[in-house]
């Protein structure tokens, strides 16, 4: 048997992408995660999207959540997951979207990789349970 | 070494970023093989100047570090940056914030910075921190800024695995008994009173400076003198003053010329100060390669490092012995039932342990 103990943590990047000033929400999911046991780099307001990219693959994250709710997911998001593809980090980051997503965007941002799709009322339960069961094994 | 790990390696010796974040994942998720890995980057590794960043929270380090990042690019030089937060003790969870900071270098992938939380226990932290520095001077990082908060041993042992150490001291930061206090202010090469253009930071500057000129009369204070014990051959010869305090502190003869902590007065919200910073760590480098200090430093380090990892390994030897025996819960409750006590229960654990040594001994070592 090893002697070394793996120390596995759940990395998340909460990330705030665009014009949307409004992070109360980002800051809630990101106190949420600490106490779940998650390791959280929020990334503050106003990022863009090369700036959430940087930062993901830098950080090495599993999991990458994305706070939108300035009605520009249909623009941000592909642009993300195109940075991600070009590092070679798209299929092994869990991407979630948060956020006011009209119903009728939703299947195109899926179709782009987004795992899932988290919208005003969702419970931290339910973010979090989804977290620990679809957090990429490496 | 796998072929996984072994491809891993080879991506992140021609640069590419995505395996050196991943080779700093392994590091600190300890995955299996991660030890191979780190053995196989010491052969690259040694170009790049390690600078430790500390100081209590809201000092303004993740500011003025990403200024200090800033001019080492438009100085042509790659950046690596380890930012350490603390972790909550109960869930594991951490909010690693310092990030958000760093807002000069963004969009600049040559400026890598990675986030970090102590996991581990024992030196876990400090083990991590200087295999990842490890990592980035292998990936070819020109200079390596590690940022913590001095709040503990494990964060000032994260910081002693820097060549030269930054505390930073805000303005109004309390009396002048604070400077006289053990702990952060003894690990300094270079203070920086950032905040300088808020009130009371002329008198932190006279604060230090006194602490400084105390610490140059009595032959006692000042910095870099810690792990005095490792010293005896190496430091004792040359350079000595001469102060008639050797072996009384073992502190005189530890360098072989002191080096008297610079300090220097920034705004990092400006960049005010920040060339003058550069300058003295600069200076610091000179000195530590001009004096020898930088041979006793990484002697130093290196010994610490292989003494964290013999406590970490045997640690986790001891771990197994304890599921052994019953699990720590029930040699807990054997103390609080009166059974027994700690004492006789760590001596009975560790006898094999002894007595397997004692064996290798005898039949081992040539008797003479």
């Amino acid at each position: 048997m090893s002697s070394e103990q793996e120390q596995e943590s759940i990395r998340c990047l909460v990330a705030k992408v665009g014009l949307d000033g409004h992070d109360r929400g980002a800051h809630v999911i990101a106190r949420a995660f600490r106490d779940a046991g998650f390791e959280v780099i929020y990334s503050g307001l106003h990022k863009a999207p090369e700036e959430i990219v940087q930062a993901a693959v830098q950080e090495d994250v599993d999991v990458l959540g994305i706070s939108i709710l300035s009605g520009a997911h249909d623009t941000l998001v592909p642009k993300i997951m195109d940075g991600l593809a070009e590092y070679g980090a798209e299929e092994d980051t869990l991407v979630l979207v948060g956020g006011v997503i009209p119903e009728e965007d939703r299947d195109e941002l899926r179709a782009q990789g987004v795992a899932e799709i988290f919208g005003p009322g969702t419970s931290i339960e339910e973010t979090i349970e989804f977290v620990r069961e679809n957090a990429p094994e490496r | 070494m796998n072929a996984d790990d072994e491809s891993l390696l080879e991506a992140l010796l021609e640069g590419e970023h995505r395996a050196l974040a991943r080779v700093i994942s392994k590091i600190e998720n300890r995955s299996p093989g991660y030890r191979d890995l780190v053995s196989e980057l010491y052969a690259h590794t040694g170009e790049a100047d390690v600078i430790g960043v500390t100081g209590s929270p809201g000092a303004g380090k993740s500011t003025l570090v990403d200024k200090l990042a800033e001019a080492y690019r438009d100085g042509g030089e790659t950046v690596g940056i380890i930012a350490i937060d603390p972790s909550s003790p109960f869930t594991g969870g951490a909010v690693l914030g310092d990030r958000i900071r760093m807002a000069s270098t963004v969009g600049d992938m040559d400026v890598f910075v990675r986030s970090m939380s102590a996991r581990g226990t024992l030196g876990g932290l400090s083990t991590a921190t200087a295999d990842a520095v490890k990592a980035m001077d292998a990936f070819g990082k020109d200079k390596i800024i590690i940022e913590t908060v001095g709040a503990g041993q494990n964060e000032i042992d994260v910081v002693r695995t820097a060549d030269t150490v930054a505390v930073l001291v805000p303005p109004g930061s309390g009396d002048d008994v604070q400077t006289l206090k053990a702990g952060i202010l003894e690990i300094a090469d270079v203070f920086v009173v950032n905040k300088a253009d808020r009130p009371g930071a002329d008198r932190t500057v006279q604060e230090l400076r006194d602490m400084i000129h105390l610490g140059e009369a009595g032959g006692m204070g000042g910095g870099g003198h810690h792990g005095a014990d490792a010293m005896g051959a190496g430091g004792g010869g040359r350079g000595n003053r001469g102060d008639g305090t050797d072996g009384s502190g073992g502190a005189g003869s530890a360098e072989p010329e002191r080096w008297s902590p610079p300090i220097v007065e920034t705004v990092a919200t400006t960049g005010d100060g920040v060339g003058e910073f550069i300058d003295e760590l600069a200076g610091h480098q000179q000195y530590l390669v001009d004096s020898g200090a930088s041979t006793e430093k990484a002697r130093r380090r290196y010994a610490e490092e292989i003494r964290t990892l013999l406590r970490e390994d045997v640690h986790a030897l001891l771990e197994t012995e304890l599921e052994r025996a019953g699990g720590i819960d029930e040699l807990a409750d054997a103390v609080r039932e009166g059974e027994t006590d700690p004492y006789t229960i760590a001596s009975d654990l560790l006898a094999p342990v002894e007595e397997c040594l004692g064996e290798l001994e005898t039949t081992g070592a040539d008797p003479e």
